[in-house]
């Protein structure tokens, strides 16, 4: 089946025919993707199956490599931005914070305390959405066609309350060196709070139409167990860690901003499944109605953009920083190192992405394919911040 | 024992199937939230960013205030913005003689180039919506519009001079939105 | 009998005819159903409420190029979908729409539809075979294996109710129950009625046990390769088998043409038409079930239940017929 006895070779391309020089015989080499019904993006896993189950499965990265790190060698701190915003389309405001604070911390610029709750009201916002994304995804890859709708639905509150401070719907660009671009005005403060018990209202529905269906139980219980140890293998960060039991985020570990302030837990699960990382990322999206709340009535008056804010002709003084901030995925690194020129020297995206899809190929080695899409789905990967 | 219990679990486990078609039953009843477009229009657009545009002045609307210095051309991380600037007009015979005095006698003489610019190209094909440059201008000639419903057949019609674009504003603001008020809003 | 003949012509002709009219319908029911359950408003431009949309889908599906993959059996493939059309006009044939209003006058109605359903699975086999595609052929053993397994709890459970009633032959079925709801055979059957309409969503292929047509995960399956026509008359006969298999709950479970005011066949149009509103419900709702466990639910829980469901009818009927001799 996988080698056509005229042509000597296996028919495809470069990928294919190196994986299939140690496939077992008489198995069957597919690729999903990369042009896929499931929506992560242009992710091609090339799987060799024996009957229904998985022997092997290799991702190939690179269809929508857009060359950011180089973007940023020819681009100054402030004209940047935009491109942080598009590396992750599910939660752009961490990856824009990500980078912001990193150049902050070079250049030792302090953050006024309104713009500081402004940008964590916002990167929770965003949070929401982006947890809204990945559930409606999910069921949209095991079968369930309703449940995207329900969510895209939701989210588009979250999305005109994003729209009055920032003007994007969903590529924001929204802070600037030294605060945010804008303040969030008392239109946007009441939105928030209105939106608040609704989204609390609305739980209870996800939970009766999705979480306790037993056809999705079956579906995701006892699915892609990961590993403790497998995690820190392979550096896999945010709900895939706290699915198995890793209690770790970044804003705890290695808090940043306002979150000390703050309080909130961190949802963990001893089940190390599929579904263990389904309940963390629903709690999760109640921990951040909760920090919403809290940072909206504990916002201080005040600037939202330092005093002296860089001008577009100011140069990153020299020297290097690393800030991580904790996105929807995991954890967002940006490494800025700066020779004091024009541009900055090299920025380095650490994407948590990439790391957590590395455990793809270990984790769905001896599944049925069905699983494999599940444990795809469960890992919440969006394409484009893993190939940057 | 354990077979009865087996047994419970699933008759419970099914009662989950009948939840789940009850949540769908409600909202096959409920009101759609689709806005139909283009008989209703949205109502969230006053924060939108549309397109760049030029800022009148106070005196005059429909020349801007914009004093060419080329800081968004600079700041823009697209190079979507080229500001031409005016050249300066040839210069009448007395003037010519009024230069030349202050010349001889060392004195400054006033640049009379007028500072708005002659076209300032503007490509929205390029254009990444981020604001860098409405922040950095030190006239504050520049915003976001807020026409969403900008179409065009051809790249070329996203290729724009916002100087010529504001000096047709008058003739614009009096051609049709879509035709409906806004109707639901998106918080119903 | 040039009688028979006659009848059982016009009843072909006003069969082709109305599965055709029952394609465009629920195509239509099922896209606003499935707008409406996701509250959006379904097809709602062409024609008023969207009506003649179904009208332009199949306008569509026949204009297209009919072409094939490189390498497919041609006969093969050109068969699949005929296969699958054809028989489903002949297992309309038995059904009584009212009193005396069948096509065929055949005391094995029963066994007539039980065994060309089974036509079905060849269909999806050549199908999915004859594409050249590693998609459709994994599609294609998917459903074969789904359909084999679900046709015996659904034989089962409909031989508890001939068990019930006697005979094989629809007319007797529906004779035999009664014109209010107590009288119908749900009563005596629930347990059958609930294992008849599990197995009747794995048969027809239809979600939550849609696999062969998992498009997140196999790019559709067995109809990969179908285009144009191809795949309109897999889609027709996907419903048209739906239709058959609520007509078969309707007739032995729900009394058939039975009911209190209107004639015979409104109320067995009624009917059917509620239990295809719930089969559609069902595929706006659940997601798909994998498909181990869908061959667990079928040899694990379905089959056992059905076995002990016959066996008990069997000995309560027998009961009831010592107790009547005596």
């Amino acid at each position: 089946m996988t080698r056509y006895a005229d042509m000597g070779q296996v028919a495809g391309d470069f990928y294919t025919e190196n994986f299939a020089q140690t496939a077992q015989e008489g198995s069957l080499i597919l690729n999903l993707g990369p042009q896929h019904p499931s929506t992560h993006g242009v992710l091609r896993v090339i799987v060799e199956l024996d009957g229904e189950y998985v022997l092997r499965a290799d991702p190939v990265l690179g269809y929508l490599h857009r060359m950011h790190e180089k973007m940023a060698e020819v681009k100054t701190a402030a004209q940047f931005i935009p491109n942080m915003g598009r590396v992750d389309y599910g939660h752009a405001l961490a990856w824009n914070w990500a980078f912001v604070g990193a150049v902050e911390k070079l250049a030792g610029i302090e953050v006024p305390e309104r713009a500081e709750y402004a940008r964590t009201i916002t990167c929770e916002l965003n949070r929401i959405a982006s947890h809204l994304l990945w559930w409606g995804a999910y069921l949209l890859d095991l079968g369930a066609f309703t449940p995207i709708m329900y969510a895209f639905d939701d989210r588009e509150k979250i999305l005109d309350i994003l729209q009055v401070p920032t003007g994007s719907r969903l590529t924001y660009s929204y802070f600037r060196i030294g605060g945010v671009a804008q303040d969030l005005n008392e239109d946007c403060l009441s939105r928030i709070r209105a939106f608040i018990p609704w989204m609390r209202s609305r739980l209870p529905m996800y939970k009766d139409l999705v979480s306790d269906n037993i056809i999705l139980r079956k579906r995701i219980e006892g699915v892609g167990v990961i590993e403790p140890d497998q995690c820190r293998r392979y550096g896999a960060t945010g709900p895939v860690a706290r699915g198995s039991g890793i209690n770790f985020d970044v804003r705890r570990a290695e808090p940043y901003s306002v979150y000390p302030k703050l309080d909130f837990e961190i949802p963990t699960s001893m089940l190390m499944d599929a579904r263990g990382r389904y309940d963390v990322r629903m709690i999760e999206i109640e921990q951040s109605l909760r920090i919403i709340e809290q940072c909206v009535e504990q916002m201080p008056e005040g600037d939202t953009l330092v005093k002296g804010a860089p001008k577009p002709s100011w140069k990153v003084p020299k020297g290097e920083a690393y800030f991580a901030v904790e996105g929807g995925r995991g954890k967002i690194g940006v490494h800025v190192v700066s020779d004091g020129g024009k541009n900055i020297y090299r920025t380095k995206l650490r994407a948590p992405g990439f790391s957590n899809l590395s455990l793809f190929a270990e984790v769905s080695r001896g599944t049925i394919l069905a699983d494999a899409v599940a444990i795809l789905g469960s890992l919440d990967l969006i394409i484009p911040e893993i190939d940057r | 024992m354990n077979v009865i219990k087996e047994a419970c679990k699933t008759v419970s486990d099914l009662w989950s199937l009948m939840v789940g078609l009850k949540v769908t039953g409600k909202y096959f009843l409920e009101p759609q939230r689709t806005v139909r477009y283009p008989w209703k229009a949205v109502s969230n657009l006053d924060t939108y960013k549309g397109h760049l545009e030029l800022v009148g002045g106070m005196k005059d609307p429909f020349k801007p205030r914009c004093i060419s210095c080329g800081m968004c051309a600079l700041a823009c991380p697209s190079n979507c913005l080229t500001v031409v600037k005016k050249k300066a007009p040839k210069p009448t015979p007395e003037e010519e003689k009024a230069l030349a005095e202050a010349k001889a006698t060392g004195e400054k003489t006033k640049d009379k180039t007028p500072k708005d610019p002659e076209q300032f190209l503007y490509d929205y094909t390029l254009c990444s919506l981020c604001g860098t440059c409405m922040e950095n201008c030190p006239a504050g000639a520049l915003r976001f519009s807020k026409n969403v419903y900008m179409a065009g057949y051809s790249r070329n019609d996203f290729q724009f001079d916002l100087v010529l674009k504001l000096r047709e504003s008058d003739a614009r603001a009096t051609k049709a939105e879509p035709a409906a008020p806004a109707a639901e809003t998106s918080e119903a | 009998m040039p009688a028979e003949l006659i009848r059982i012509l016009i009843g072909l002709v006003a069969v082709a005819l109305s599965v055709g009219l029952i394609g465009l319908v629920m195509v239509w029911v099922e896209r606003k159903v499935a707008g409406h359950v996701q509250r959006r408003p379904g097809p709602y431009e062409v024609g008023p409420y969207g009506l003649l949309q179904p009208l332009a889908d199949a306008l569509k599906l026949v204009g297209k190029q009919l072409f094939m993959p490189d390498n497919a059996d041609p006969i093969l493939f050109w068969l699949a979908p005929v296969l699958s059309f054809l028989p489903v006009l002949l297992l309309f044939l038995p059904l009584p729409l009212g009193d005396g209003l069948y096509t065929l006058d055949i005391n094995l109605g029963l066994l007539l539809i039980l065994a060309f359903s089974g036509l079905a699975v060849l269909s999806l086999l050549l199908g999915g075979w004859a594409s050249n595609n590693k998609y459709g052929l994994l599609g294609a053993a998917r459903a074969v294996a789904q359909s084999v397994a679900y046709e015996i709890p659904l034989l089962l459970s409909v031989l508890a109710v001939a068990f019930v009633s006697g005979s094989l032959d629809l007319a007797t079925v529906v004779k035999e129950q009664g014109t209010w709801p107590w009288n119908w055979n749900i009563m005596t059957q629930p347990l059958a009625f609930l294992i008849y309409i599990v197995s009747a969503l794995g048969e027809t292929n239809r979600a939550p046990f849609d696999l062969p047509e998992a498009e997140s995960e196999l790019t559709a399956g067995f109809h990969t390769e179908y285009s144009g026509m191809g795949f309109g008359l897999f889609f027709l006969a996907e419903y048209a088998n739906m239709v058959v298999v609520c007509s078969v709950a309707t007739v032995l479970f729900l009394g058939g043409w039975h009911g209190p005011v209107l004639p015979g066949p409104v109320w067995f149009v009624l009917k059917v038409s509620l239990l295809m509103l719930l089969l559609v419900f069902f595929r706006w709702t659940y997601p798909r079930v994998r498909f181990d466990q869908l061959l667990n639910i079928n040899w694990k829980w379905l089959m056992p239940l059905a076995v002990a469901n016959l066996m008990l009818t069997a000995f309560f009927v027998k009961l009831a017929q010592f107790a009547v001799v005596k």
